[in-house]
């Protein structure tokens, strides 16, 4: 039955699989590659796209493929690790927030609305120009500090409309007391909505993820695919006409985007569905 | 002029959803004569909206009218053009809508609401002619003249609707549909829109479709009522007879279920459920409910036959 | 509008200051290392350092900084040269302030950003109208999943593929720069003309990457407006298809657009950052590129702070602004 509600959302379908090759490549490529390929001086620089190398060499020498084999996981990587913290702290904010209510519902919805009035590129670049050994996994964090705002008003909002919902009354009137009527009447019902926050929630880190590396406040010893463009720019790979350089992590973050896109109005199709079931 | 103004024939509408179609209205047939008022009563889901809605082709998909007449005197208003039809509407025959609360566009001010109304139908009327006559119309439903300068969210449920009344009344049309006007008021409130309602009907001299179902406000207001379930109707005649001497079962049930400010008891429902419009069960829709189902219900379905004069049911026993 | 609506409003704008001149000054003192003695070393290191001992030099420099006051002491400092739009030295390129540095680059940003994102607004909303209009041909349909692919792409990324092609292959435009090379600027034609070409390809960018997200959003606008109820009775009332779609739905859907423009315009110089990156623009965003090479922390945090600064006092204004001119929200707020 799933199966047959997917074919009638062709944008889901394609979304997730989409999605689903993106990961399955970013798991298995680095373990069938040759991680030497990817190391300076391994090949002559400057190559262009051949049998040998499918995207050339750049200016150090390294094989672009390899490269961006390395590079897609480890920038996925961030995205996810961003969303989901993002996400997790949003929900438990967002469910207590819009459940709650009364003091505890004020303070956080300040915050929110403070934060939200902040431009996160700024308050990022100036986190990220102080940290000295920038690494993957700090950058998520960095990132994650400001991925809950969004999932926080989205999931309030969600949550404050189920809570006035006839069965949430009955349950109460059962006697079912607060944190566990949380988890059982309003939690399921929240989750297409909670999805939908997931998929922008990562969108949005790892926009702002490649968006910090192409400025060059990115891991530096890492590969990930905004290092790489920011190396290209650093390197003059633009003006040399080095497409091969670019070309590659470009089209892959298109690719990645496009299927959480796809991903995206899917889960709003499923949304709508909903909606309209329920009115 | 003696014929009815408005004549509808067999009119059926259905709603196609991915499960099937829906048969919201499903052969109805009812005349409306001058300056008469009709009511149209029923359960949610019962047809009687759609039903009102069709008369001005106002069904948007995936309902489609299916088929039958509509005839406003001569013309069948189902067989106009898109075009025609846009003539009629308002000029001949107009609607006083359900919600007021959002059938007012927030951002014109009401009197352009109401010009534009106008000006769509008679190109002729010019500026300083329109607001005389706009305001004319705003106190013949007992509104301030200055009201024409406010925007929607500046009046009251009970001013917006009257200006809807105003609205419908504009270019002085032959018949009023007037679908459920005071559902979203209170009760004090109802009772002044109804009321303006039919002045300014008796003014004109039009006819008025009141579709609703709070059969104790039909009861004050209708000349002859009709009552709908899943779809059809089930009994028509003068009101007072009808609530005085009920024929079909349901209408039966119907009216005793309605609460006596006299006497003292138990509440009556109507046991079971509104049948499924998308296959709704043999014969008679009402068999499964009905106190005095025989074995012809679940078999034929009945017709809508003058069993007396004037009075119209559709069920076996008569 | 209420007294209480305003004043809740400038508090939260307070708030803000606040926390971002706190957050701003607070950061760079949490990190080990002094940035002075840092970028000294730095300078000296790259310079061929002849200097033995640089200690007396940092010491100079910190009191000429006032870094070596108490912190409270600072914070306060801080404060009072806000008040007087003193951001201090810029770092890197000693002695220029830090307000020129940012009042030189301002006009470039705001400028080339305003303007592309008006254009992509405009450009955008008509062809989202067009989309939503009954009247038009199913074929244009297929314009959404294209509008879809480019709302998808992040803007300077898109850049970087103009450049490569219309100004690197095809020599069309210049690759960067925001003037003609050594061109003094003047008020006269010819400085004219070689801006708006050096704009040209960052413009593009940016309004061929908005358009897609500009046109659904309008769409999805009018979709939503047209199933309200007042476009039932309009149609019943027998008006001029035309005259629905104009004046009962396209006027309804594009009030909360143009909220959405008010933001977006807000964050203008947020956005500016890659794009300039790209295009070697002169605008705000190039200046923090270069600033984080040089590791120019003051630049730095000049900067940010604006950024912060202009986004809160946009959307107070926004929040002051919008009450009047939408009727209903005034509705609500009674």
């Amino acid at each position: 039955m799933a199966l047959a509600s997917l074919g009638r959302n062709p944008a889901l379908a394609v979304g997730l699989a989409l999605l689903g090759l993106i990961i399955v490549v970013a798991i298995a490529g680095p373990v069938l590659l040759n991680q030497g390929h990817a190391r300076v001086g391994a090949f002559p620089p400057g190559l262009r796209p051949s049998g040998g190398h499918l995207f050339g060499t750049d200016t150090q020498g390294r094989d672009i493929f390899a490269v961006v084999t390395l590079a897609t996981p480890e920038t996925l990587k961030v995205g996810l690790i961003a969303g989901s913290v993002g996400l997790s702290i949003g929900t438990l904010l967002g469910l207590v927030s819009g459940y709650f209510g009364g003091a505890i519902d004020t303070v956080i919805r300040t915050a929110a609305d403070v934060m939200t009035t902040i431009p996160g590129i700024a308050v990022l670049v100036l986190v990220a120009t102080f940290i000295q050994k920038m690494t993957v996994e700090l950058m998520a964090l960095i990132i994650a500090s400001l991925a809950w705002i969004y999932p926080t008003r989205a999931i309030r909002a969600q949550t404050l409309s189920l809570r006035e919902r006839a069965y949430v009354q009955i349950a109460k009137l059962n006697g079912v007391g607060g944190l566990e009527l949380v988890v059982r009447e309003i939690l399921p019902n929240l989750l297409p909505y909670l999805a939908a926050s997931f998929v922008a929630a990562v969108s949005n880190a790892l926009i702002a993820t490649i968006g910090l590396e192409a400025l060059g406040l990115g891991p530096q010893n890492s590969f990930t695919l905004g290092m790489m463009i920011y190396w290209g720019q650093f390197y003059g790979a633009i003006l040399r006409g080095m497409w091969w350089w670019w070309g590659p992590p470009i089209a892959l973050i298109l690719i990645i985007f496009v299927s959480l896109l796809l991903t995206s109005a899917g889960l709003d199709q499923v949304v709508n569905t909903r909606i309209r079931r329920a009115a | 002029m003696t014929g009815p103004v408005l004549s509808v024939e067999a009119l059926r509408v259905a709603y196609h959803t991915p499960a099937g179609a829906v048969r919201a209205v499903d052969g109805v047939s009812f005349s409306l004569r001058e300056g008469e008022r009709f009511g149209l009563a029923g359960e949610s889901g019962s047809g009687k909206s759609t039903t009102a809605l069709a008369l001005m082709r106002l069904i948007k998909a995936p309902g489609r009218i299916e088929g039958g007449r509509v005839l406003l005197g001569d013309t069948d208003l189902l067989a106009l053009t898109d075009r025609e039809m846009r003539r009629v509407r308002f000029a001949q025959i107009s609607l006083v809508p359900q919600g007021a609360m959002n059938s007012l566009n927030p951002v014109l001010r009401i009197r352009d609401q109401l010009a534009d109304t106008i000006a769509a139908h008679d190109t002729r009327v010019s500026g300083g002619d329109l607001d005389t006559r706009i305001g004319g119309l705003l106190e013949a439903v007992g509104l301030d003249r200055d009201v024409m300068w406010m925007h929607p969210h500046e009046l009251s449920g009970g001013m917006k609707q009257r200006v809807c009344i105003a609205m419908a009344i504009s270019l002085r049309p032959k018949v009023i549909v007037a679908d459920e006007p005071t559902s979203a008021l209170d009760v004090v409130v109802q009772r002044q829109v109804i009321e303006t309602l039919g002045a300014a009907q008796r003014r004109l001299g039009a006819s008025i479709i009141l579709v609703g179902h709070d059969v104790g406000l039909m009861a004050r207001f209708v000349d002859r009522i009709g009552v709908m379930y899943a779809g059809r109707l089930v009994e028509v005649g003068p009101v007072g007879d009808v609530i005085a001497d009920p024929l079909h079962p349901y209408t039966q049930l119907l009216i005793a279920s309605v609460p006596d400010l006299e006497s003292k008891g138990v509440f009556k429902g109507i046991s079971g459920l509104t049948p499924s419009l998308l296959s709704p069960p043999p014969g008679c829709p009402f068999h499964p409910r009905c106190p005095k189902v025989f074995e012809r219900c679940p078999v034929d379905e009945p017709a809508l036959r003058e069993v007396k004069p004037g009075r119209w049911v559709s069920c076996h026993l008569y | 509008m209420t007294l209480e609506y305003v004043v809740r409003r400038f508090a939260l704008l307070v708030v803000v200051l606040l926390l971002a001149v706190t957050v701003n000054f607070i950061i760079p003192r949490l990190t080990p290392g002094d940035p002075i003695e840092q970028k000294l070393s730095q300078l000296v290191a790259t310079s061929g350092g002849q200097v033995g001992d640089i200690t007396a030099m940092v010491q100079a420099y910190r009191a000429r900084f006032g870094l070596d006051q108490p912190l409270l002491r600072q914070y306060v400092n801080y404060w009072v040269a806000l008040m007087h739009l003193d951001l201090g030295f810029s770092l890197d390129n000693f002695p220029e302030r830090v307000a020129d540095a940012i009042a030189a680059a301002l006009p470039w940003t705001v400028g080339l950003l305003g303007l592309s994102t008006l254009i992509a607004f405009g450009i955008g909303s008509i062809l989202g109208g067009l989309l939503a209009w009954p009247g038009t041909p199913r074929g244009a349909r297929v314009a959404i999943p294209v509008f879809m692919l480019l709302s998808a792409v992040p803007y300077f990324l898109l850049g970087i593929v103009l450049v490569f092609l219309l100004a690197i292959k095809l020599k069309l435009f210049p690759a960067g720069g925001g003037y003609p090379f050594g061109v003094i600027l003047r008020f006269d034609l010819a400085s004219i003309t070689g801006i708006i070409h050096h704009a040209a390809l960052p413009a593009l960018s940016i309004i061929l990457a908005g358009i897609g997200a500009w046109a659904l959003a309008m769409r999805g606008m009018i979709i939503s407006v047209l199933g309200e109820d007042y476009i039932t009775l309009a149609e019943a009332k027998g008006l001029p298809e035309r005259r629905i779609f104009v004046w009962y739905g396209l006027r309804n859907a594009l009030l909360p657009q143009v909220t959405t423009l008010a933001l977006t315009l807000g964050h203008v110089v947020s956005g500016a950052i890659l794009v300039e990156v790209i295009f070697s623009y002169p605008g705000i965003g190039f200046k923090l590129y270069q600033a984080i090479l040089a590791k120019d922390y003051f630049m730095i945090q000049g900067i940010v702070l604006l950024l912060i600064v202009s986004i809160a006092l946009t959307m107070f204004l926004l929040d002051l602004v919008y009450p009047l001119i939408d009727p209903r929200i005034v509705y609500r707020r009674r």
